[in-house]
Protein backbone atom coordinates (compact mmCIF):
# COMPACT_ATOMS: atom_id res chain seq x y z
CA UNK A 1 0.00 0.00 0.00
CA UNK A 2 2.60 2.41 1.04
CA UNK A 3 4.77 1.33 -1.90
CA UNK A 4 1.76 2.07 -4.12
CA UNK A 5 1.38 5.77 -2.88
CA UNK A 6 5.11 6.43 -3.64
CA UNK A 7 4.86 5.06 -7.07
CA UNK A 8 1.98 6.84 -8.11
CA UNK A 9 3.11 10.13 -6.53
CA UNK A 10 6.52 9.47 -8.36
CA UNK A 11 4.94 8.43 -11.72
CA UNK A 12 2.23 12.02 -11.07
CA UNK A 13 6.03 13.70 -10.11
CA UNK A 14 7.00 12.70 -13.34
CA UNK A 15 4.25 13.93 -15.54
CA UNK A 16 3.92 17.60 -13.69
CA UNK A 17 7.14 17.62 -14.20
CA UNK A 18 7.17 16.40 -17.82
CA UNK A 19 4.04 19.31 -17.75
CA UNK A 20 5.70 22.38 -16.52
CA UNK A 21 8.81 21.55 -19.27
CA UNK A 22 6.57 21.24 -22.01
CA UNK A 23 4.92 25.05 -20.33
CA UNK A 24 8.25 26.98 -20.06
CA UNK A 25 9.08 25.38 -23.57
CA UNK A 26 5.31 26.81 -24.93
CA UNK A 27 6.05 30.09 -23.32
CA UNK A 28 9.10 30.68 -24.88
CA UNK A 29 8.72 29.41 -27.81
CA UNK A 30 4.97 31.58 -28.42
CA UNK A 31 7.23 34.65 -27.19
CA UNK A 32 10.02 34.19 -29.65
CA UNK A 33 7.16 34.04 -32.12
CA UNK A 34 5.07 37.05 -31.02
CA UNK A 35 8.25 39.20 -30.96
CA UNK A 36 9.16 37.85 -34.72
CA UNK A 37 6.02 38.46 -35.76
CA UNK A 38 5.74 41.91 -34.22
CA UNK A 39 9.37 42.53 -36.23
CA UNK A 40 8.21 41.31 -39.81
CA UNK A 41 4.63 43.18 -39.43
CA UNK A 42 6.77 46.39 -39.30
CA UNK A 43 9.61 45.73 -41.38
CA UNK A 44 6.85 44.80 -43.89
CA UNK A 45 4.18 47.61 -43.07
CA UNK A 46 5.29 50.60 -40.20
CA UNK A 47 1.44 51.71 -40.39
CA UNK A 48 0.63 48.41 -38.78
CA UNK A 49 0.73 49.68 -35.04
CA UNK A 50 -0.61 52.84 -35.99
CA UNK A 51 -3.39 54.17 -38.39
CA UNK A 52 -3.85 57.92 -39.33
CA UNK A 53 -7.47 57.68 -37.44
CA UNK A 54 -6.22 56.22 -34.72
CA UNK A 55 -7.04 57.95 -31.60
CA UNK A 56 -3.77 58.84 -29.00
CA UNK A 57 -2.56 60.87 -25.93
CA UNK A 58 0.43 62.08 -25.29
CA UNK A 59 3.15 63.81 -27.58
CA UNK A 60 3.69 62.25 -31.15
CA UNK A 61 7.61 62.39 -30.98
CA UNK A 62 7.13 60.76 -27.42
CA UNK A 63 10.49 58.32 -26.68
CA UNK A 64 7.89 55.57 -25.64
CA UNK A 65 4.53 54.71 -27.88
CA UNK A 66 2.58 51.79 -26.16
CA UNK A 67 -0.24 50.61 -28.59
CA UNK A 68 -2.77 49.46 -27.08
CA UNK A 69 -5.69 46.79 -28.82
CA UNK A 70 -8.45 47.09 -26.82
CA UNK A 71 -12.14 46.19 -26.88
CA UNK A 72 -14.81 48.55 -25.13
CA UNK A 73 -17.06 45.45 -24.43
CA UNK A 74 -13.78 43.90 -22.77
CA UNK A 75 -13.43 43.44 -18.59
CA UNK A 76 -9.87 43.50 -18.18
CA UNK A 77 -9.74 46.91 -20.58
CA UNK A 78 -11.55 48.24 -18.59
CA UNK A 79 -9.68 47.26 -15.45
CA UNK A 80 -6.18 47.85 -17.55
CA UNK A 81 -6.93 51.62 -18.84
CA UNK A 82 -6.81 53.38 -15.40
CA UNK A 83 -3.63 51.39 -14.77
CA UNK A 84 -2.05 52.89 -18.54
CA UNK A 85 -3.20 56.28 -17.58
CA UNK A 86 -1.21 55.83 -14.88
CA UNK A 87 1.82 54.81 -16.32
CA UNK A 88 1.27 58.09 -18.61
CA UNK A 89 0.77 60.30 -15.67
CA UNK A 90 4.19 59.18 -14.42
CA UNK A 91 5.60 59.94 -17.67
CA UNK A 92 4.22 63.19 -18.67
CA UNK A 93 5.15 63.71 -22.69
CA UNK A 94 7.40 61.00 -22.64
CA UNK A 95 5.10 57.98 -22.86
CA UNK A 96 2.23 58.03 -26.25
CA UNK A 97 -0.57 55.76 -26.02
CA UNK A 98 -2.63 54.85 -29.08
CA UNK A 99 -5.89 52.47 -29.07
CA UNK A 100 -6.65 50.33 -31.66
CA UNK A 101 -10.25 48.08 -31.80
CA UNK A 102 -10.16 44.33 -31.36
CA UNK A 103 -13.79 43.79 -31.22
CA UNK A 104 -14.08 40.30 -29.83
CA UNK A 105 -18.08 40.72 -28.21
CA UNK A 106 -21.28 41.16 -29.86
CA UNK A 107 -21.54 45.12 -29.20
CA UNK A 108 -17.97 45.91 -29.50
CA UNK A 109 -18.50 47.22 -33.18
CA UNK A 110 -21.22 49.75 -32.15
CA UNK A 111 -19.42 50.72 -29.16
CA UNK A 112 -16.53 51.60 -30.80
CA UNK A 113 -18.35 53.15 -33.13
CA UNK A 114 -20.00 55.24 -30.16
CA UNK A 115 -16.58 56.17 -29.62
CA UNK A 116 -15.63 57.29 -33.11
CA UNK A 117 -18.74 59.72 -32.83
CA UNK A 118 -17.52 61.16 -29.44
CA UNK A 119 -14.04 61.56 -31.21
CA UNK A 120 -16.02 63.82 -34.07
CA UNK A 121 -16.97 66.00 -31.13
CA UNK A 122 -13.32 65.96 -29.57
CA UNK A 123 -15.37 63.75 -26.66
CA UNK A 124 -13.05 60.49 -27.23
CA UNK A 125 -11.89 60.08 -24.32
CA UNK A 126 -14.26 60.78 -21.98
CA UNK A 127 -16.85 59.00 -23.88
CA UNK A 128 -14.02 55.97 -23.15
CA UNK A 129 -14.60 56.62 -19.67
CA UNK A 130 -18.21 56.66 -19.86
CA UNK A 131 -17.86 53.62 -21.74
CA UNK A 132 -15.84 51.53 -19.10
CA UNK A 133 -17.34 53.05 -16.03
CA UNK A 134 -21.21 51.78 -17.50
CA UNK A 135 -19.51 48.49 -18.89
CA UNK A 136 -21.07 46.09 -16.09
CA UNK A 137 -24.62 47.65 -17.36
CA UNK A 138 -24.18 47.87 -21.15
CA UNK A 139 -21.96 44.99 -21.85
CA UNK A 140 -23.20 42.66 -19.33
CA UNK A 141 -22.73 38.59 -20.85
CA UNK A 142 -26.68 38.23 -19.53
CA UNK A 143 -28.21 40.89 -20.69
CA UNK A 144 -26.31 43.51 -22.68
CA UNK A 145 -28.02 46.86 -23.33
CA UNK A 146 -26.03 48.63 -26.50
CA UNK A 147 -29.08 50.50 -26.45
CA UNK A 148 -28.25 52.65 -23.65
CA UNK A 149 -24.79 53.78 -25.19
CA UNK A 150 -26.27 56.77 -26.58
CA UNK A 151 -27.67 58.08 -23.40
CA UNK A 152 -23.88 58.36 -22.02
CA UNK A 153 -23.00 59.96 -24.77
CA UNK A 154 -26.07 62.64 -24.21
CA UNK A 155 -24.84 63.08 -20.51
CA UNK A 156 -21.54 64.10 -22.02
CA UNK A 157 -23.38 66.77 -23.58
CA UNK A 158 -23.17 65.60 -26.97
CA UNK A 159 -24.96 67.17 -30.18
CA UNK A 160 -27.21 63.65 -30.71
CA UNK A 161 -27.85 64.80 -34.01
CA UNK A 162 -24.72 64.66 -35.07
CA UNK A 163 -23.94 61.40 -33.08
CA UNK A 164 -26.57 59.65 -34.48
CA UNK A 165 -25.94 60.55 -37.95
CA UNK A 166 -22.55 59.53 -37.32
CA UNK A 167 -23.66 55.79 -35.94
CA UNK A 168 -26.39 55.64 -38.90
CA UNK A 169 -23.78 55.77 -41.75
CA UNK A 170 -21.64 53.67 -40.28
CA UNK A 171 -18.42 54.44 -41.32
CA UNK A 172 -16.51 53.64 -38.59
CA UNK A 173 -17.39 49.77 -39.73
CA UNK A 174 -14.59 49.93 -41.98
CA UNK A 175 -12.20 52.09 -39.44
CA UNK A 176 -12.63 48.84 -36.92
CA UNK A 177 -12.25 46.64 -39.54
CA UNK A 178 -8.90 47.62 -40.62
CA UNK A 179 -7.93 47.84 -37.17
CA UNK A 180 -9.15 44.59 -35.94
CA UNK A 181 -7.18 43.14 -39.60
CA UNK A 182 -3.62 44.83 -37.79
CA UNK A 183 -4.26 42.83 -35.03
CA UNK A 184 -4.94 39.61 -36.89
CA UNK A 185 -1.60 40.32 -38.50
CA UNK A 186 -0.01 41.18 -35.12
CA UNK A 187 -0.99 37.76 -33.97
CA UNK A 188 -3.42 39.04 -31.44
CA UNK A 189 -5.21 36.37 -29.53
CA UNK A 190 -7.19 38.20 -26.74
CA UNK A 191 -7.66 41.77 -25.47
CA UNK A 192 -6.31 44.05 -23.98
CA UNK A 193 -2.86 43.29 -26.09
CA UNK A 194 -0.03 46.14 -25.46
CA UNK A 195 3.18 46.56 -27.46
CA UNK A 196 5.12 49.18 -26.40
CA UNK A 197 7.79 50.54 -29.01
CA UNK A 198 6.61 47.72 -31.91
CA UNK A 199 7.65 44.96 -29.16
CA UNK A 200 4.71 42.85 -27.23
CA UNK A 201 3.90 43.02 -23.97
CA UNK A 202 4.01 39.11 -23.02
CA UNK A 203 2.22 39.18 -19.55
CA UNK A 204 -0.60 40.81 -19.01
CA UNK A 205 -0.66 43.67 -15.72
CA UNK A 206 0.64 46.86 -14.87
CA UNK A 207 4.10 45.92 -13.60
CA UNK A 208 5.09 43.94 -16.43
CA UNK A 209 3.89 46.88 -18.84
CA UNK A 210 5.85 49.58 -16.72
CA UNK A 211 8.83 48.03 -16.61
CA UNK A 212 8.58 47.36 -20.09
CA UNK A 213 7.62 51.19 -20.52
CA UNK A 214 11.11 51.47 -17.71
CA UNK A 215 13.00 49.40 -20.46
CA UNK A 216 12.32 51.36 -23.28
CA UNK A 217 12.70 54.88 -21.88
CA UNK A 218 16.46 54.13 -20.24
CA UNK A 219 17.73 53.32 -23.76
CA UNK B 1 0.46 -10.60 2.73
CA UNK B 2 3.46 -11.75 5.12
CA UNK B 3 2.10 -15.39 6.05
CA UNK B 4 2.12 -15.57 1.97
CA UNK B 5 4.87 -13.85 0.19
CA UNK B 6 3.28 -14.98 -3.19
CA UNK B 7 -0.11 -13.47 -2.79
CA UNK B 8 2.14 -10.24 -2.55
CA UNK B 9 3.51 -10.81 -5.63
CA UNK B 10 0.56 -11.92 -7.36
CA UNK B 11 -1.89 -8.41 -6.69
CA UNK B 12 1.06 -6.71 -7.33
CA UNK B 13 1.15 -8.09 -11.07
CA UNK B 14 -2.84 -7.94 -11.24
CA UNK B 15 -3.14 -4.26 -10.79
CA UNK B 16 -0.65 -3.30 -13.94
CA UNK B 17 -3.75 -2.29 -16.25
CA UNK B 18 -4.99 -0.42 -13.42
CA UNK B 19 -2.03 1.70 -13.18
CA UNK B 20 -1.89 1.55 -17.02
CA UNK B 21 -5.64 3.43 -16.49
CA UNK B 22 -4.51 6.00 -14.24
CA UNK B 23 -1.67 6.95 -16.20
CA UNK B 24 -3.86 7.52 -19.14
CA UNK B 25 -6.35 9.20 -17.15
CA UNK B 26 -3.23 11.50 -15.60
CA UNK B 27 -2.23 11.81 -18.68
CA UNK B 28 -5.13 13.04 -20.54
CA UNK B 29 -6.08 15.90 -17.62
CA UNK B 30 -3.29 17.30 -17.92
CA UNK B 31 -2.59 17.61 -21.58
CA UNK B 32 -6.62 18.95 -21.73
CA UNK B 33 -5.18 21.84 -18.30
CA UNK B 34 -2.34 22.40 -21.37
CA UNK B 35 -4.78 23.20 -24.09
CA UNK B 36 -7.22 24.89 -21.46
CA UNK B 37 -4.73 26.84 -19.95
CA UNK B 38 -1.61 27.17 -21.58
CA UNK B 39 -2.76 27.55 -25.11
CA UNK B 40 -6.15 29.22 -23.89
CA UNK B 41 -7.74 27.29 -26.38
CA UNK B 42 -11.64 27.35 -24.73
CA UNK B 43 -13.12 24.34 -23.86
CA UNK B 44 -16.48 23.84 -25.81
CA UNK B 45 -19.46 22.07 -23.75
CA UNK B 46 -19.22 18.65 -24.85
CA UNK B 47 -15.46 18.76 -23.75
CA UNK B 48 -16.30 20.22 -20.12
CA UNK B 49 -18.82 17.16 -19.53
CA UNK B 50 -15.69 14.72 -20.63
CA UNK B 51 -13.66 17.02 -18.32
CA UNK B 52 -16.21 16.30 -15.58
CA UNK B 53 -15.67 12.43 -16.21
CA UNK B 54 -11.83 12.32 -16.79
CA UNK B 55 -10.71 14.33 -14.21
CA UNK B 56 -12.22 12.32 -11.24
CA UNK B 57 -10.65 9.21 -12.67
CA UNK B 58 -7.22 10.07 -11.42
CA UNK B 59 -8.19 10.01 -7.91
CA UNK B 60 -10.48 7.19 -8.34
CA UNK B 61 -8.22 4.82 -9.79
CA UNK B 62 -5.48 6.14 -7.36
CA UNK B 63 -7.46 5.42 -4.47
CA UNK B 64 -8.55 1.67 -5.78
CA UNK B 65 -4.96 1.09 -6.66
CA UNK B 66 -3.66 1.79 -3.39
CA UNK B 67 -6.23 0.02 -1.49
CA UNK B 68 -6.19 -2.54 -3.63
CA UNK B 69 -10.10 -2.53 -3.92
CA UNK B 70 -11.82 -5.00 -5.82
CA UNK B 71 -14.44 -3.48 -7.08
CA UNK B 72 -12.09 -0.93 -8.54
CA UNK B 73 -14.29 -1.60 -11.80
CA UNK B 74 -17.45 -0.74 -10.77
CA UNK B 75 -16.13 2.63 -9.25
CA UNK B 76 -14.44 4.16 -12.68
CA UNK B 77 -16.61 2.68 -15.11
CA UNK B 78 -19.64 4.72 -14.93
CA UNK B 79 -17.15 7.26 -15.21
CA UNK B 80 -15.29 5.98 -18.20
CA UNK B 81 -18.95 4.71 -19.86
CA UNK B 82 -20.19 8.13 -19.80
CA UNK B 83 -17.00 9.96 -21.12
CA UNK B 84 -16.98 7.88 -23.57
CA UNK B 85 -20.35 9.00 -24.63
CA UNK B 86 -20.03 12.57 -24.96
CA UNK B 87 -16.75 11.89 -26.42
CA UNK B 88 -18.05 9.59 -29.33
CA UNK B 89 -20.96 12.33 -29.69
CA UNK B 90 -18.51 14.89 -29.89
CA UNK B 91 -16.39 13.15 -32.68
CA UNK B 92 -19.07 12.37 -34.55
CA UNK B 93 -19.67 16.36 -34.45
CA UNK B 94 -16.12 17.18 -35.13
CA UNK B 95 -15.76 15.16 -38.15
CA UNK B 96 -19.12 15.70 -39.38
CA UNK B 97 -21.16 13.00 -39.29
CA UNK B 98 -23.60 14.86 -37.55
CA UNK B 99 -24.76 17.76 -38.70
CA UNK B 100 -23.26 21.14 -36.51
CA UNK B 101 -26.90 22.20 -36.13
CA UNK B 102 -28.11 19.87 -34.49
CA UNK B 103 -25.11 21.12 -32.03
CA UNK B 104 -26.47 21.96 -28.44
CA UNK B 105 -23.02 24.11 -27.86
CA UNK B 106 -24.18 27.81 -28.83
CA UNK B 107 -21.96 29.47 -25.95
CA UNK B 108 -18.34 29.75 -26.08
CA UNK B 109 -16.46 27.84 -28.46
CA UNK B 110 -18.00 25.76 -31.34
CA UNK B 111 -18.06 22.10 -30.80
CA UNK B 112 -16.68 21.25 -34.29
CA UNK B 113 -14.46 24.46 -34.22
CA UNK B 114 -11.08 22.80 -35.24
CA UNK B 115 -8.67 24.03 -32.60
CA UNK B 116 -5.50 21.46 -33.12
CA UNK B 117 -4.90 19.40 -36.26
CA UNK B 118 -1.91 17.19 -35.37
CA UNK B 119 -0.63 15.60 -38.54
CA UNK B 120 -4.14 16.95 -40.23
CA UNK B 121 -6.86 15.20 -38.77
CA UNK B 122 -6.19 14.28 -34.80
CA UNK B 123 -7.68 17.49 -33.07
CA UNK B 124 -8.70 17.63 -29.24
CA UNK B 125 -11.96 15.44 -29.58
CA UNK B 126 -9.94 12.77 -31.26
CA UNK B 127 -7.25 12.60 -28.53
CA UNK B 128 -10.27 12.79 -25.94
CA UNK B 129 -11.76 9.33 -27.48
CA UNK B 130 -8.66 7.14 -27.93
CA UNK B 131 -7.79 8.17 -23.94
CA UNK B 132 -11.17 6.92 -23.25
CA UNK B 133 -10.77 3.69 -25.40
CA UNK B 134 -7.46 3.34 -24.14
CA UNK B 135 -8.65 3.72 -20.08
CA UNK B 136 -11.79 1.28 -20.75
CA UNK B 137 -9.22 -1.38 -22.66
CA UNK B 138 -6.95 -0.93 -19.72
CA UNK B 139 -9.96 -1.61 -17.02
CA UNK B 140 -10.97 -4.40 -18.95
CA UNK B 141 -7.93 -6.28 -18.93
CA UNK B 142 -7.63 -5.22 -15.07
CA UNK B 143 -10.49 -7.11 -15.01
CA UNK B 144 -9.44 -10.43 -17.04
CA UNK B 145 -6.35 -10.76 -15.00
CA UNK B 146 -8.06 -10.55 -11.43
CA UNK B 147 -10.33 -12.61 -12.37
CA UNK B 148 -7.62 -14.98 -13.81
CA UNK B 149 -5.57 -14.56 -10.53
CA UNK B 150 -8.77 -15.12 -8.06
CA UNK B 151 -9.61 -18.24 -9.91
Amino acid sequence: MKKDVYRLGGIAAVLVIALVVAISFYRSEEARKASQRAKEQAAMNSSVFVRPHSHSLGPEDAKVTIVEFFDPECESCRLMHPLVKRILGQYPNRVRLVLRYMPLHENSEYAAGALEAAGEQNRYWEMLDALFLHQPIWGSHESPRPDLIPGYARQLGLDMKAFQRFMDAGSYRSLVAIDRADGMALGIRGTPSFFVNERPLLRLGYDSLKSMVDQELAR
Amino acid sequence: MRANPGAGRQSESTFVYAYAAWVIALIAMLMSLFFGEVMQLPPCTLCWYQRICLYPLTAVLAVGIVLRDEKLLAYALPLVLAGLGFSIYHNLLYYGVIPEALAPCTEGASCSARQIEWLGFIGIPLMALLAFLAILGSLLLHRKTQRRASS
